[in-house]
């Protein structure tokens, strides 16, 4: 008995360890690229369409981990993946300067939205951006109205912070006041509570469209122009010198993506919900399209470009230039 | 010669110390005493239960590990393995050798248990528990056994069908000790009768002479049942 | 084609949910392989350390998988100590990281059922004429329901997870993909986050009748055991 179970046991650990070598082995045999990205993005299911048809064209598997920025960002340091897909630029520019990221492409644009309720307390519908977060806050000293904040540092995070900067307003003293609320959490879960709460929140125009049309949440879109909204997508490469192994493949990727990638992104959610919830960035900066191309220059470029020569590596080997 | 020997045999416990020299014979032979008096104590002492100081010889040879099979106890409080009653048994026969269907449906017939025979142990009353513990205890060949409290929890009909059991097993030339603090089992059951009292072995002597002519005062208050508490 | 807004292709879903079943499967199968023993060597035998191994399983019982997720990441990382192994983002990754975190459910339910038999079942076995390793087997064959409980104990936790799932396989999934590592969990948080409550609640019903049905195949074990 004692014996049967010792072989039992043992017969548990080979066959784990074959497995282990089975899964290591038929990995070593696909064309796995993989690239982290920002929730927002990933959520609103282009990836999904991008992935699927690498796989049917290429026979590669793009893998798609979706996290925050700032995680996105982690991963990419740690090794752990070839590309990235981010928005938020100064996080951006502090990876391309570290050495870890090299050759960023601006690939899509959308606009973030101020969203709130209907009734709309603080009276911001159709106000500037920077009028309408001073109304905010006004009201929201009064007792009159909430903000949310995910306060997690993602892109949309970040562009928040950005933008109560614009309004005269600084995030750090700010979020301490009793009508800030912060959830910690993604964008669903912030919408969410938003709308029970009856307050105002910055959303990424995908996420609301998706929470609004399945009748999850009860929010508006009240401030929606306004180039200090404008959300501005690009792929970084992880630097090779930085120890990744799959330049080839992620440069092929970023080639893909500003090249026939754009008539993908442009057709993506307009059925869905009767409008894009991205516009190709390549077509705009290479016809200089007014007004989108000053302001994604404004808000997405480092240094006047979308990606500074020093932060460059072999990419006219793939045919990708740069504005 | 004596089956077995305890010399003064201690077992301290600190707030508790049995400390006793006796001698235990052929036939039945009750430990007499009100609870807490260091009956069980006793009785796992001689099971080779227990750690001790002093000496204990077993016919004769120091005891030790291997003498264990020479002994079973039935414990106060029954245990039960999991399975059925049958399993129960069958486990016990098996340990000695002798996994015989029959057999083991003989002693539970015998301890009016057949009908339950294919219940679960651990679903049985108190009552069926303890029966089924000193059937299983039956089962196997010793030539010691030791019971405590055998019919604690036993309606009248069934304490006289296991006090017959121990009796035939008397008979057949067996050494058998129980523990009770039942002065009427003792006096039925017993040839000889150990008196005790705080750890004490207060009085040992032959059945009759203990319940008629006690010797000492504790003991004839206790027998007299003045005592009984 | 997959259909990227809520309809339910029901080859994903049953994808998905094989995985599940094998991933947290072999956890749970794992961790009772190490657990057992353990469990076993805890109660049953005193030897220096005993005390402070078993607190040390008490502890992690209570670990939030997010905690051990991120550890795990950072451990398996490709830079990280245990990156060479390349276990990150893979179905056996998510496995083994299951199998750490309910490693202590095995080895705690293991040792306290033997505990409440032990004893006196030991004694018992001693005065029914076993010797003592008859004894010791005795005593687990006793013990073996919530033995066998521990396990699927294990694997309920394991496949109901998500931080490890989530940190260690990334919720991976192309179309067709060889190297997907999406699990029911990951996929109910991914598809609640992208506001389809409705398929996170088919799946959600799909992950409780797995762990039901288990759990209840598992007691008509127990009942035969
Ligand atoms: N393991 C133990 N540790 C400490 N005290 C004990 C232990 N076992 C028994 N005792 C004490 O020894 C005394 C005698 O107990 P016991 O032998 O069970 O008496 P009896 O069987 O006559 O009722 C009691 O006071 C009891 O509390
Ligand atoms: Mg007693």
């Amino acid at each position: 008995m004692a014996r049967k179970i010792v072989i039992l046991a043992l017969a548990i650990l080979v066959i784990t360890f074959g497995l282990y070598f089975y899964e290591q082995n038929k990995r070593k045999e696909l064309k796995i690229l993989t690239i982290s990205t920002t929730t927002s993005l990933y959520d609103t299911g282009f990836l999904d369409e991008v992935a699927r048809i690498f796989k049917e064209k290429y026979g590669i598997e793009v893998h798609f981990i979706a996290k925050g920025t700032g995680a996105a960002i982690n991963d990419a340091k740690l090794g752990v993946s070839d590309a990235i897909l981010v928005h938020a630029k100064s996080k951006e520019e502090e990876f391309m300067r570290e050495g870890y990221g090299v050759n960023r492409k601006i690939f899509a644009y959308n606009f973030f939205v101020i969203v709130g309720p209907k009734d709309d307390p603080a009276k911001i519908r159709g106000s500037s951006v920077v009028d309408a977060m001073k109304k905010i806050a006004e009201a929201g000293r009064e007792g009159k109205a909430i903000w949310v904040s995910r306060g997690d540092l993602s892109g949309t995070n970040v562009k928040e912070i950005a933008l109560w900067k614009a309004a005269g307003f600084d995030y750090e003293e700010i979020r301490k006041e009793k009508w800030f609320r912060e959830t910690g959490a993604g964008m669903g879960q912030t919408l969410l509570y938003a709308s029970n709460e009856k307050a105002y929140t910055l959303s990424d125009t995908g996420t609301y469209l998706r929470f609004k049309r399945a009748g999850k949440i009860d929010l508006e879109i009240l401030v929606d122009r306004g180039e200090e909204l404008i959300n501005v997508y690009s792929i970084i490469v992880v630097n090779p010198e930085k120890g990744n192994e799959n330049f080839d493949l992620a440069m092929k990727f970023e080639k893909w993506l500003v090249t026939d990638g754009q008539e993908v992104l442009r057709g993506f959610g307009r059925d869905e919900f009767g409008m894009p919830l991205f516009y190709p960035a390549v077509e705009v900066l290479e016809k200089k399209i007014e007004p989108y191309y000053s302001w994604i220059a404004k808000y997405g470029f480092i240094n006047g470009s979308e990606c500074p020569k020093e932060y460059r590596y072999r990419a006219e080997e793939y045919g990708i230039a740069f504005w | 010669m004596a089956v077995i020997e305890l010399r003064n045999v201690v077992k301290d416990y600190g707030q508790f110390k049995l400390s006793l020299s006796m001698e235990i014979e052929r036939g039945i032979t009750a430990i007499l005493g009100s609870s807490g008096a260091g009956k069980t104590t006793l009785l796992r002492i001689i099971a080779l239960l227990e750690s001790f100081e002093g000496e204990y010889y077993f016919m004769g040879e120091e005891a030790s590990e291997k003498h264990r099979k020479k002994i079973t106890m039935v414990f106060q409080q029954p245990v039960v393995f999991r399975g059925t009653v049958l399993d129960n048994l069958l486990y016990a026969l098996s340990l000695d050798g002798n996994s015989s269907k029959e057999k083991a449906e003989e002693i539970l017939e015998k301890l009016n248990l057949l009908e339950v025979a294919k219940k679960k142990a651990k679903n049985l009353s108190g009552g069926e528990k303890q029966r089924l513990a000193i059937a299983r205890a039956l089962a196997i060949e010793r030539e010691v056994y030791l019971f405590d409290e055998p019919t604690s929890n036993l309606d009248a009909e069934n304490a006289s069908i296991v006090e017959k059991c121990i009796r035939d097993l008397a008979k057949s030339g067996k050494t058998i000790v129980i523990a009770t603090h039942n002065i009427f089992q003792a006096k039925r059951l017993s040839d000889k009768v150990a008196f005790l009292h705080n750890g004490k072995l207060i009085e040992y002597g032959e059945t009759k002479q203990i319940f008629e002519n006690p010797k000492n005062e504790l003991t004839k208050k206790f027998v007299s049942g003045d005592a009984y508490y | 084609m997959v259909s990227l807004f809520g309809d339910l292709d029901w080859g994903i879903v049953a994808e998905i949910t094989l995985r599940s079943l094998k991933v947290s499967g072999l956890a749970a199968i794992l961790a009772s392989t190490i657990g057992i023993p353990v469990g076993v060597l805890l109660s049953l035998y005193n030897f220096t350390g005993r005390e402070f191994l078993k607190s040390i399983f008490n502890t992690l019982l209570g670990i939030p998988t997010v905690v051990m997720g991120l550890f795990l990441y950072l451990l398996l990382a490709p830079k990280g100590p245990f990156g060479f192994l390349g276990l990150l983002y893979t179905e056996m990754g998510i496995s083994l990281g299951q199998m750490l975190l309910v490693l202590p459910i095995v080895v705690s339910i293991t040792a306290t059922s033997i505990e409440q038999v032990s004893e006196e079942i030991y004694e018992l076995a001693l005065t029914l004429g076993a010797s003592r390793a008859q004894a010791v087997v005795k005593v687990i064959s006793e013990a073996l329901p919530g033995i066998v409980l521990s396990s699927i104990a294990a694997f309920n936790r394991a496949v109901a997870e998500l931080g490890i799932a989530l940190m260690i396989g990334g919720n991976v999934f192309v179309y067709g993909g060889l190297a997907n590592t999406r699990v029911l969990t990951t996929a109910i948080q991914m598809h609640v986050a992208r506001g389809e409550i409705d398929v996170a609640i088919v799946l959600g019903l799909i992950l409780l009748s797995v762990v039901f049905a288990i759990s209840w195949i598992m007691n008509l074990v127990k009942k035969w055991l």
